[in-house]
């Protein structure tokens, strides 16, 4: 099959389970006739008509509680967040309502809340967040983070027949920089499964999204000046967590970091460090260490930007660290 | 499915750890609840442990001969369908845990044990055996920043080190300021390997100060000899008699005492008391009996050293040394004094036979305040036996023959005559007991035992 990018990725998975379910529609602000903000959705109103590719007012609560009611009566909503920022617009019904209802109703909610996150595109503190970590905290929904474009067709067909809710976050700096000879069918990658990046026996970076890009980076550089080898695990999946592959790596290296583009406290990476220490505790040769955003907004300033989110050097220092521990 | 965590039980307040001396099932084995899977050995007693729950055996930790502190996880059992059996069920490792592995985590790299290379001039002929037997050092937690300092390393390495039997503070670590890694350990285990005689050192009790290791020159094996290293039982008995020897003052004493009055109740009773109570009876229970009085006239004698102070103790637990094929084990009857003739009967017997089974309970064994040991058994005349610390005497029972003795009878007239006697030996820590008190002590039993009471069958 073609190169496709990690945008591109996205869109085939849209196209494809919207011809392979009627029930699947979209919602979100723009995403007909413009096609997107990011242009995700180009083409699909075209292909299916607006009775499945919905442009809605500018109000996230209201269309993510519209979703919700759809899904009740057994559609599958694919709901845009312009970026995924504004998704806090509609943390009540996703936590409180969404997240809720088949534990208080047996209400299925069959539903996907997608959006562009992340930073590294001068984008400012209001469009470039990674609110993963709100959401981690809710019994009820399910989280994913695709890093690779294969990923993240796979993961969104996943996520679209899943019989729950799912946060699907999409990496905007990964849009258009990644491309991939995406597999050839039905391709759909199971939710609750993390990857294993690249094989190493010294160390483990435990991540996901755009800093898998970053850790892949320091890992070569590492190899080269320090004759370290690294193993990298993409998590993918956030909720649930894939336990197994992390204590696994543990075990293989002893000595793990985890990276993320988040920031530090009450971040993923401190869950990730609670449930290695519950779960494999003697099989640390040094402490956890944690490479992240600093706990501060973003900074619209490209210098600012640069030091507050976690780049190459930054792992590459860390991971020294790490070794010689 | 689920796993259950086998941890090494706690066999009392006193113990810090255990050997676990066989394992009676292998990987892959079903058990059943309750089933003994494996056998330990800790300084007081052996026991078979039994499974915490029923399953198959899936994981061994900690194999033979290997020294653990307690609540070491060291098997794991993978139950059926046991989506309800988690972790927890087995005994309180959570609550419990705490305690044993922050041991674990402070104590096991401590100890400043000879570095390994003063270790080569260890006997060739032991260095077949694997360095793991025995080598499980435990002192206590270290003390000085440099041990402090040379102890630093990570749960990782603190576990390698205890399934090898090797004490972290002995290694050249590379880490950041001198931590032992996983690869400073692999490294030091690789070159082991290829060293005789490597990780082949004695064992200190927590009972023993360092020290107590073979002081002077180690014995080489000449040809021909055989070298087997001391079962885990034999080498706590040489550790706590050469301990006694250094912490108490003993002196010992002697007195001669008269049983024929006893011989003749017994000979009297015999065949009653063993219709009624199905047990024989011998001279013990009225050694017992008379040593419990002695005890309560004399409470010095009943008591242990704590520092500058005497605890005398108000139970009355005394124990009974039992000869066994392979060793020795002193189980304790408790609260002595509340027992008859037919309970001490009763409770010695169902103790000595349950030591010779490997049966006895760890508890046991513990906390006897006073003990009597019996080589007249075995023809000896007297003799000489070293205290059980924490206690502070021991009564060592000659053997029971005739003998011709002077006697004065009524008419004032001596007469040789036909006596059933034995000696009795004292041994007492003059630290706090003087002479005169042990031989008074000793002069109550012979007194007891001499106008034993008729009644109380």
């Amino acid at each position: 099959m073609a190169e496709a990018t990690y945008l591109e990725a996205i869109r085939q998975a849209l196209f494809e389970e919207m011809e392979r379910d009627e029930n699947v529609f979209l919602l979100g602000e723009d995403i007909g006739a413009y096609g997107g903000a990011f242009k995700v959705t180009d083409g699909l109103l075209d292909r299916f008509g607006e009775q499945r590719v919905i442009d809605t007012p500018i109000s996230e609560a209201g269309f993510v509680g519209a979703a919700a009611g759809a899904a009740h009566m057994g559609m599958r909503p694919v709901v845009e967040m312009q970026f995924i920022d504004f998704i806090s617009c509609a943390y009540d019904m996703l936590t409180n309502y969404v997240a809720t209802s088949r534990y208080r109703a047996m209400l299925p909610c069959p539903m996907v809340v997608r959006g562009p996150s992340g930073g590294y595109v001068r984008g400012g503190p209001f469009h470039s967040q990674n609110p993963e970590a709100a959401f981690l905290h809710t019994p009820g929904l399910k989280i994913v983070y695709p890093a690779t474009a294969s990923d993240a067709k796979g993961l969104l067909k996943a996520a679209i027949r899943d019989d729950d809710p799912v946060l699907f976050f999409e990496h905007k700096y990964l849009y258009r920089r990644i491309k991939e000879d995406l597999p050839d069918g039905d391709h759909v990658v199971p939710i609750g499964r993390a990857r294993t990046a690249r094989e190493g026996k010294d160390l483990s970076i435990i991540t996901y999204a755009a800093t898998v890009w970053k850790a892949l980076e320091a890992a070569e550089q590492l190899e080269k000046e320090d004759g370290l080898s690294v193993e990298i695990i993409d998590l993918r999946s956030l909720l649930p967590m894939d336990d197994a592959a992390i204590v696994e790596t543990v075990k293989k290296t002893n000595r793990v970091m985890i990276v993320h583009e988040d920031t530090r406290t009450g971040g993923v990476a401190g869950e990730v460090a609670a449930r290695i220490n519950e779960q494999a505790f003697e099989w640390l040769d040094a402490p956890i260490l944690r490479v992240t955003a600093a706990d501060v907004p973003l900074p619209y300033s490209p210098p600012l930007e640069d030091y507050v989110l976690p780049q190459t050097t930054d792992i590459v220092a860390v991971a020294r660290k790490l070794a010689a521990y | 499915m689920a796993r259950v965590d086998v941890i090494m039980p706690q066999m009392g307040e006193s113990i810090a750890e255990g050997t676990l001396s066989r394992w009676l099932k292998k990987v892959g084995d079903e058990v059943k609840r309750d089933e003994p899977i494996f056998e330990i050995s800790t300084d007081k007693v052996d026991a078979e442990i039994p499974a915490p729950s029923a399953g198959v055996l899936a994981e061994i930790l900690v194999t033979e001969g290997q020294t653990v502190p307690v609540q070491t996880v060291v098997a794991r059992l993978e139950t059926e369908k046991g989506a309800g059996v988690s972790a927890t069920s087995a005994p309180a490792p959570a609550a419990g845990a705490g305690d044993g592995n922050s041991r674990a985590s402070t104590s096991a790299p401590a100890g400043g044990g000879p570095p390994p290379k003063t270790e080569s001039t260890a006997p060739s002929a032991t260095s077949s055996h694997p360095p793991v037997a025995g080598t499980t050092a435990k002192a206590a937690p270290p003390n000085s920043l440099e041990e402090r300092l040379r102890a630093r390393s990570s749960p990782l390495v603190r576990k390698m080190a205890a399934e090898h039997g090797i004490e972290i503070a002995a290694l050249q670590g590379t880490g950041i300021a001198g931590r032992v890694t996983k690869r400073d350990l692999l490294g030091y285990l690789e070159a082991g390997a290829a060293r005789p005689g490597a990780g082949q050192r004695f064992a200190p009790s927590m009972h023993a100060p360092a020290g107590v290791e073979q002081q002077g020159p180690v014995p080489e094996p000449w040809p021909g000899d055989v070298v087997e290293p001391m079962s885990v039982m034999r080498q706590r008995i040489s550790e706590h008699m050469v301990m006694s020897r250094r912490t108490s003052a003993h002196v010992t004493s002697f007195m001669e005492i008269d049983f024929t009055r006893v011989a003749r109740l017994r000979a009297k009773h015999r065949a009653r008391f063993e219709a009624e109570n199905g047990q024989k009876l011998t001279y013990m229970p009225f050694i017992l009996k008379s040593v419990v009085e002695g005890l309560k006239a004399y409470p010095v004698m009943n008591a242990s050293v704590a520092r500058n102070s005497v605890i005398y103790r108000k139970q009355y637990n005394i124990g009974v040394a039992v000869a066994l094929d392979w060793g020795l084990i002193v189980p304790i009857i408790k609260q002595a004094d509340e027992l008859s003739l037919v309970g001490l009967t009763k409770a010695l017997n169902d103790l000595a036979a349950r030591a010779r089974a490997k049966k006895l309970d760890p508890r046991e064994v513990q906390d006897g305040t006073f003990t009597i040991t019996n080589p007249g058994v075995f023809g000896s005349l007297m003799g000489t036996p070293i205290i059980s610390q924490p206690q502070v005497a021991i009564l060592g029972i000659g053997t029971i023959e005739k003998r011709p003795k002077v006697v004065t009878g009524a008419d004032g007239e001596d007469t040789i005559a036909i006596r059933t006697c034995s000696f009795f030996s004292i041994s007492f820590d003059h630290r706090i007991i003087d002479g005169a008190v042990a031989d008074q002590f000793l002069a109550h039993v012979k007194r007891g035992i001499e106008s034993f009471p008729e009644q109380g069958f």
